[in-house]
């Protein structure tokens, strides 16, 4: 396993009652797209800032990519193996040219000069900004923002790339833009872990943790997780367009075949089922 | 409060000296009373629209009337401007600045000539209908508030001067569903009783079911106006599939497999009922 916890607690006050996680084991394999589904406070956020260090561990065992998060001297190895891309487009950037801001980390890991320029490209190609290289980064989009921020992670070839509700405040292009990187990355053998708590994003995953109240509540395929309405109700998540539009239309006597996840997938359904009356 | 816009334009000059054209000639009118979403892609001007709506700036050129007076005219009553209007900004939380909630909610009040007791009264109210316990929160640090409860306080600091027009600049980004639900009927609440809304958003089902009227800004220009329900079944013309609602692309994705297709399908409950109807044999075909 690339990511192994174990019975995870964390407090933000350290030694009180409230806890943001209670016990929280979580199992993510090397190429897994994993999406973490929850509403706000569920503790999603919170458990992915364990996996690169930036939240210390307070209670219970966790082991990325091999190396314990309590080891304080690997913590920078830890942090280039593990990437994570923010929420907010406009408070991730560190240099006023995107070419510089991609370099950043790159130059504080001490990559050779003649390495650098090479890899800046190479990142920024891979997120589909080439060209973009002297642009400063004001003058971008939501959506292309979020993109150079991904390009910095990439710059240090990480195995797990984190983003942390990283569409949420994207018109719908830039979304879709994110979303398109985000499994291409992951066809490409990354390790992709999403925090979300829009459930359509969830729908592509191999995986989903679902977490309520520091809990995990769930933990499974899309198909599984997300078409289970007690399960959704219990989550404070509102089911994905199809799924409510399933069990809606069997409310009026209607049953398409199976619960469909995506609008491609509802289109057949109908489809299919119209062509039998 | 009527608004009436008239060829508004803004520039913004970029510290290069280059002039960035924000908004261009654009205008509408907003009856009293009206709740209307702006919609646009990232740097179509929809902010810039608002801060000038809010008298925050000074249009390149153009006039704004409230109930047909110039609001950037000599004369115009700044102080007034501020009672009349309540702007909520991209991420709220950032608005606080007080030691203790019930004064951030309060500081809004200082000039409005309420006395001590009718001030109080209407932080109290403020803070309730934003669904806070008002004693068990007054004296508590708005910094030590969650998220989602800062984001609240800032609602509540702004509608505690009982504006005539509300703006919100994406109010609902980042909120989950719930969240998100317990926003849209608040200020549905806030719009019966007579407020003015105007809000942005990149959420198209909130907008489809919400809103009275819709702006479209394309590029610092307006390219659509009119009734909500119009102006979404015009839009798949002008824009990609990203600016439409989801029940919108299934209907489309639908008629392309020869089945339902009602240009009027925009909501949720529109494709549910067509569908009713196509799937029990009442439509066509």
């Amino acid at each position: 396993m690339l990511v192994e916890g174990k019975n995870i607690c964390y407090s933000y006050a350290f030694g009180g009652f409230s806890f943001a996680l209670r016990d929280v084991d979580l199992n993510i394999a090397r190429g897994e797209f994993v999406a973490i589904l929850g509403c706000n406070g569920s503790g999603k956020s919170t458990l992915v800032k364990h996996l690169n260090a930036l939240l210390q561990l307070q209670q219970g065992e966790l082991k990325v990519a091999q190396i314990d998060v309590r080891n304080e001297k690997e913590v920078w190895l830890l942090r280039r193996r593990c990437g994570m891309v923010f929420q907010n487009p406009d408070h991730q950037f560190v240099a006023p040219v995107v070419e510089e801001d991609i370099a950043f980390g790159l130059e504080n890991y001490e990559v050779p000069r003649n390495e650098i320029s090479g890899r800046v490209r190479s990142a920024l190609a891979r997120v589909e900004m080439s060209g973009y290289e002297k642009r400063a980064p004001n003058t971008l989009s939501g959506g292309q923002k979020q993109r150079v921020a991904l390009a910095g992670v990439l710059a240090l070839d990480p195995e797990i790339i984190i983003f942390d509700e990283a569409t949420a405040m994207l018109d719908p292009d830039g979304r879709q833009e994110v979303i398109k990187i985000m499994e291409k990355l992951h066809r490409a053998g990354k390790t992709i872990i999403a925090i979300t708590h829009y459930v359509e994003e969830a729908v592509a995953a191999d995986k989903i943790i679902l977490m309520h109240q520091g809990r995990v509540l769930a933990c499974g395929s899309p198909q599984t997780v997300l078409t289970n309405l007690d399960l959704m109700k219990e989550a404070e998540l509102i089911p994905p367009f199809p799924v409510r539009l399933y069990y809606d239309l069997q409310q009026a006597g209607i049953y398409l075949n199976r619960c469909p996840l995506t609008e491609e997938e509802l289109v057949e359904e109908i489809c299919q089922f119209k062509s039998k009356i | 409060m009527s608004i009436q816009i008239e060829n508004l334009s803004f520039s913004y000059l970029q510290p290069s000296g280059e002039k960035v054209d924000a908004l261009k000639n654009v205008s509408f009118t907003i009856e009293t009373g009206d709740f209307v979403g702006i919609m646009g892609p990232t740097g179509s001007g929809k902010t810039t629209l608002l801060q000038l709506l809010a008298g925050l700036r000074l249009p390149t050129s153009g006039r704004i009337y409230f109930n047909g007076e110039e609001i950037n005219a000599k004369g115009y009553d700044r102080n007034r401007l501020r009672q009349t209007v309540g702007v909520v900004f991209q991420d709220p939380e950032y608005q606080l600045f007080a030691t203790t909630v019930e004064k951030d909610v309060a500081f809004g009040l200082k000039e409005s000539g309420l006395s001590r007791q009718e001030a109080t009264d209407r932080v109290r109210w403020a803070l309730e209908t934003m669904g806070f316990d008002f004693e068990k929160v007054r004296n508590q640090s708005p910094l030590a508030l969650s998220g989602g409860e800062k984001r609240r306080v800032a609602i509540a600091g702004v509608i505690a001067r009982k504006p005539e027009i509300l703006i919100f600049d994406e109010p609902i980004a980042g909120l989950d569903p719930f969240g998100r639900e317990n926003f849209l009927q608040f200020v549905t609440e806030r719009n019966q009783t007579g407020t003015t809304i105007i809000m942005t958003s990149h959420n198209m089902e909130a907008l489809a079911e919400y809103t009275k009227h819709l702006l479209v800004l394309k590029e610092g220009r307006l390219i659509d106006a009119g009734a909500t329900r119009e102006v979404f079944t015009r839009l798949k013309q002008r824009y990609n599939g990203a600016f439409q609602t989801k029940a919108q692309r299934i209907a489309i994705l639908l008629a392309e497999g020869k089945l339902m297709f009602s240009p009027a399908v925009v909501t949720y409950g529109d494709l549910l009922s067509a569908l009713k109807q196509e799937l029990t044999g009442g439509g066509r075909g």
